[in-house]
């Protein structure tokens, strides 16, 4: 399907693999934080679990505040394709569902479910499969979404999406690079757990039926290579690779680049040419939630920096406020003059809004940087067209012109320039001589040219309709005149036929009328206390509110009679005729539109 | 109070600014200008020294004017090389107005003018030579004759006092100081050659001057190899690509090859080429300005050997016997030009990301 | 004499055959509509505000085409006056404050208690995004919602609130000035 698959298994074999343009070499910084073993954390006072912890759509709500949880119980349920579940950290109650500080950059608060923990951490009742290769690929699928699991390595698509696989698959990509410098969580999840990491390999082996599986380690990792090529060694179609040390070459596109030479076409996904990827922390909790029935609720977290007096890697349980892991790593406030913690590696992470960040599912490192380790950026110098961004750049792209056009807003500009096919890995800013900060500049610009697109369809449908609005009072208008038309022709007719019976005629209509009019009074009356106690219920159900207009409808047609002229002319006059009491005005001016 | 700082990865930096890069460029000059120096007086330091205290003073005083901050700006060291890079360009002992005027104009007209930094589309020390060399040719072509063969010798008192009175301590002009042993009025190498071949001769009978030493200029030579040195260090430490020396200098040597084996007494051998005039100069130092050179790889190898080809078809049948200047400016000209058709193909993009789809 | 004949012959000819190009150029490449009201129309941000004294965007749009100014849209703020100074090829002014400033997006919010169900919101509603009946109580529909204001002077109550539309993470500008301080103030480094 794929013309140079055999060369790429060749190549792969002899380790002559491939290179992806630019990248640098930031110092690494990882024996800060791997030398010691993964550390288990006391059981939190206090969890807070983000509804929403991936890309996609939340789940639906399973608990109440004040609903006792167990540990491994799920809070949220999939009802969508790309909604994923969250499970409780622990056993305990839950306090509150509320807006709480969300992991994301900019903070604004987002559906919470905050747990008080019971200090038991009782497990939920676990139910694993006792046998995978027998299990079929749909319920493994389904136990991977109810597990809650969507990728750890950073961006937390739903695994489950990605699974559900049904295009030629060649190289099944097991994603242990971790190419940022300070984190060393896949690192010590590969060198401690490699033996579960393959078994969520083979489960996903068994699930895609790919024709290689590749297990790419940066070369900075010796002894995560060696325990991954132990844990491998069995299968003859699992190849672990050792991939030259650059930044980013953890990155999707880039490791595809480098295993395969092959490249994700713009706006496709790895498997438009024959890959699917995974992250080896994804691969573990897949083994978990198969193998033991576990959902996804603790991750590994590297606790790095200058800033720790004890920097190491921990399970950190979703939804633990990044306060107690500073608690855990010995946080020296005297390293920073003013605290800066950032939730991801120094190049790609963001620095977090408070205290009470909880971790998610993505949080893969806290680093808390001395002030002289990452020094605080300074003001931006004019850009001097260097372009060492552009020979930094993964994607190829020139950096210096997207930030022209980012800075002096042509958007359209920018576009043009492929602004979204930047990965914000931060190369170019990493070597920026004149410190300009060009990744947020890109970011301001997706931001403004994602909410722009979006104004445009709503403009768009505004336009829609507010001429279908003009189109159909103008359709209203004419119909009125028409029948105005037809009913003063009429009666010219009658009078020209018969001159005498006309004036009794009038006087008949006028008494019929009078007659109508005090029917229509009490009918009225009683109608108003009708609605106002379904007042409540209507609000709720539009529909509802519809059928209603359209018995009012009914009524008005019947006044209509006697006052189409008066309205018609008021109508004409002005917005807000002067009238006697609003009821009478709103049913007249309801008349004019229902006309 | 303390206060939670919040700032958009990546929160890393190589801590390398412009003040730096600039500096590393200042500093790879250093070899040249010793060389110059001991072959051919302590004019060069003279020039120095004014050009920086000239540019420092004009970028700060604009810099106050426009409200900007000043100091922050004078860091970045960019008027510094510009300074420097106009004063090893023109002879060592031209009067100090000479200097003073081009730098003032490099950095006013042609840099601040523009918008600073980063904004100017030509070269400023370039820009700055060529109106010099414009409007005040006499002084701009009195080049000095090495040591080795004048009949004057100088001392650095006698170059100070040349440069600010005309004459050193001693009495000399610098019409006498150019004379050499042989009694003649001596030029660059490159000068004497174009005059030769205009008079008649052939290039092989310019070279039998005593001013050369086989196909070198005698002094030149080695001031030549001493930039190249410093060029050499500023690849290898990235901050400059090979890119635009590497294809300037090749396309010379091919075009002045070529031009050789076709009437080798008419056109001079590409060596003569390489190592006299301020080619090896231009194509580490000027043309690899950034701001005015070309951005993108491909676009940075056209920009060389575009300069390059100026450089020799200048040189044999233009006006002046040394072209750097020229050629640089006229491709900072066609820069936009360069960079919008050579744009690398975006990964996963099928062709380049040209506009013109 | 001749010559005089001759030249003006020739003019002539000239004449009528450039007249003849230029006359099937018209039919030829005749262009349907006016599209250049119909590119106005799209920039303009379709809230039908009036808020330039037009009575919607097209008519606006129609005004712009015929020579009115380009800076009297407040919801659509800079980024409009930019685009179409650049589709008319005039000078982008700033907005002109007669017609109102540039203010956060904001959509109506009817408090459904106090709302006695009078439904002049209704016909104000350029874009029928007010849901109700005689009597009944209205609502909102925050989707179809332009923010135009309109709906807010003829309610006799006054029970109809503009209400800023709240940013999520995913619409967030990475302004981090904007960030909600929670438990530390906030220094913003870049």
């Amino acid at each position: 399907m794929f013309a140079n698959y055999d060369k790429i298994i060749e190549r792969i074999s002899l380790n002559q693999l491939w290179d992806f343009p630019g990248g640098v070499h930031p110092p690494q910084q990882k024996t800060l934080s791997n030398q010691s073993s993964i550390e288990y954390l006391q059981v939190e006072k206090t969890y807070y679990v983000p509804v929403k912890q991936h890309i996609g759509i939340e789940g639906k709500l399973l608990v109440c505040e004040g609903d006792k949880v167990l540990k491994g119980q799920a809070l949220t349920t999939s009802e969508a394709p790309f909604s994923v579940p969250v499970h409780a950290p622990t056993s305990g109650a839950v306090t509150k569902i509320t807006n709480h500080v969300s992991a994301h950059p900019s903070g604004i608060p987002e559906l919470s479910v905050i747990i008080d923990a019971d200090g038991q951490d009782t497990w939920i009742e676990l139910d694993p499969v006792p046998d995978y290769a027998k299990t079929s690929k749909s319920e493994l699928i389904e136990r991977i979404c109810d597990a809650g699991i969507s990728g750890m390595g950073g961006a937390g698509f739903p695994t489950h999406i990605k699974t559900n696989n049904s295009k030629p698959l060649e190289f099944l990509i097991i994603n242990g690079i971790e190419c940022e410098p300070y984190i060393s969580s896949d690192d010590r999840l590969m060198r401690e757990h490699a033996w579960q990491i393959r078994q969520g390999i083979d489960i996903l082996v068994h699930i895609l039926q790919p024709k290689q599986v590749i297990v790419a380690v940066e070369d900075n990792k010796p002894e995560a290579l060696e325990t991954m090529s132990i844990a491998c060694q069995q299968k003859i179609n699992y190849q672990v690779v050792s991939v030259p040390t650059k930044y980013p070459a953890g990155g999707e596109k880039q490791l595809i680049q480098v295993l395969t030479s092959r490249e994700v076409p713009a706006n496709g996904l790895p498997i438009d040419v024959g890959c699917i990827m995974y992250n080896v922390a994804t691969c573990y909790a897949i083994a978990d939630a198969i193998v033991e029935g576990k959902p996804l609720i603790e991750r590994v977290v590297t606790l790095t920096g200058e800033g720790f007096k004890s920097p190491k890697n921990v399970w950190a349980r979703l939804g633990t406020p990044i306060q107690s892991l500073l608690t855990y790593g010995d946080y020296d406030q005297s390293q920073q003059s003013s605290p800066r913690f950032i939730m991801g590696g120094p190049m790609m992470g963001f620095t977090v809004t408070s205290m009470l960040t909880p971790i998610v599912k993505i949080s893969n490192c806290i680093l808390v940087p001395a002030d002289n380790e990452l020094p605080h950026p300074e003001d931006e110098r004019a850009c001097i067209r260097c372009s060492a961004c552009s020979d930094v750049c993964p994607a190829s792209l020139l950096p210096q012109q997207l930030f022209w056009y980012s800075k002096a807003k042509e958007l359209e500009k920018a576009e043009e320039y492929n602004l979204f096919d930047c990965i914000e890995c931060g190369a170019c800013a990493y070597v920026c001589p004149s410190e300009i900060p060009l990744v947020h500049y890109y970011r301001q610009a997706k931001a403004d040219i994602r909410n722009q697109k979006e104004e445009k369809e709503k403009s768009d449908k505004a336009k829609i309709r507010f001429e279908a609005r003009k189109a159909r009072l103008l359709k209203e208008k004419e119909q009125r005149e028409e029948k105005h038309r037809l009913a003063a022709e009429a009666r010219k007719a009658s009078l020209s036929t018969d001159g005498g019976g006309t004036k009794d005629k009038i006087a008949a209509a006028l008494a019929r009328a009078k007659a109508k009019k005090e029917a229509l009074a009490k009918q009225e009356a009683l109608a108003e206390k009708e609605a106002l106690a379904k007042q409540e219920a209507l609000a709720k159900q539009a529909p509802h509110i519809a059928d209603l207009a359209e018995s009012e409808k009914t009524k008005a047609v019947s006044v209509s009679e006697v006052s189409t002229e008066v309205v018609a002319s008021q109508t004409a006059q002005g917005a807000s005729p002067a009238k006697d009491s609003p009821e009478d005005d709103a049913a007249a001016n309801e008349e004019t539109k229902e006309l | 109070m303390t206060m939670l700082s919040l700032s958009s990865s990546p929160h890393h930096h190589n801590r390398r600014d412009i003040g730096q890069v600039m500096r590393l460029v200042c500093y790879a000059t250093i070899p040249g200008i010793l060389a110059n120096v001991w072959f051919f007086g302590f004019g060069i330091l003279i020039q120095v020294v004014l050009a920086i205290i000239t540019a420092l003073v004009t970028e700060g005083v604009i810099m106050e004017l426009r409200k900007k901050k000043t100091e922050r700006v004078l860091k970045d060291y960019s008027a510094v090389l510009a300074a420097l890079l106009l004063a090893i360009s023109i002879p060592p002992l031209a009067p100090w107005w000479v200097i003073v005027i081009g730098t003032f104009f490099s950095i006013a007209v042609v840099k601040q003018l523009y918008g600073g930094l980063g904004y100017n589309m030509f070269n400023p020390a370039m820009a700055g030579y060529v109106m010099l060399l414009i409007s005040f040719p006499v002084q701009m072509t009195s080049w000095l004759p090495p040591f080795s063969i004048a009949e004057q010798s100088h001392s650095l008192w006698d170059a100070i006092h040349t440069v600010f009175t005309g004459f050193t301590s001693t009495g000399f002009s610098v019409e006498q100081l150019k004379v050499g042993i042989d009694g003649t009025t001596m030029a660059t190498p490159l000068d004497e050659v174009k005059t030769a071949l205009l008079q008649g001769y052939t290039v092989t009978e310019a070279k039998s001057h005593i001013m050369f030493d086989g196909n070198y200029g005698k002094g030149w030579l080695w001031v030549a190899i001493a930039y190249l040195l410093g060029g050499l260090f500023l690849i290898k430490t990235k901050v400059i690509n090979w890119h635009i020396p590497g294809s300037m200098l090749a396309s010379a040597a091919l075009l002045s090859l070529f031009l050789f084996l076709l009437d080798g007494d008419q056109y001079a051998s590409p060596l003569f080429h390489l190592f006299n005039g301020s080619l090896i100069v231009g194509a580490f130092f000027i043309a690899t300005d950034p701001v005015s050179a070309s951005t993108t790889s491909k676009g940075r190898i056209i920009f060389g050997a575009a300069i390059g080809l100026w450089v020799i078809i200048i040189r044999n049948w233009g006006g002046y016997p040394d072209a750097i200047a020229f050629a640089v400016l006229i491709m900072n000209m066609a820069v936009p030009l360069i960079d919008y058709y050579t744009q690398p193909r975006t990964y996963g993009h099928k062709n380049k990301a040209s506009k013109d789809s | 004499m001749t010559l005089t004949v001759f030249a003006l012959a020739a003019i002539a000819l000239l004449a009528l055959i450039f007249g003849a190009l230029l006359g099937f150029a018209a039919i030829r490449f005749k262009v349907e509509g006016d599209p250049l009201v119909d590119q106005i129309d799209a920039i303009l941000p379709q809230t039908q505000c009036g808020q330039c004294g037009y009575p919607g965007c097209k008519p606006y749009a129609e005004a712009i085409a015929n020579g009115d100014d380009i800076n009297k849209c407040p919801p659509g703020g800079e980024t409009t006056i930019r685009e179409l100074s650049a589709l008319m090829g005039v000078e982008a002014k700033p907005l002109d404050a007669a017609h109102g400033v540039e203010d956060v997006k904001k959509v109506a919010f009817i408090r459904e208690d106090e709302c006695i169900g009078c439904t002049k919101c209704i016909q104000a509603c350029p874009v029928d995004a007010i849901l109700g009946a005689a009597k009944q109580m209205h609502t909102i529909l925050i989707d179809e919602c332009t923010g135009c204001d309109l709906c807010v002077d003829p309610c006799p109550v006054d029970c109809i609130d503009m209400v800023p539309v709240e940013v999520d993470s995913s619409h967030w500008e990475w302004k981090f000035n904007k960030v909600p301080v929670g438990d530390i103030p906030i220094r913003q480094m870049s």
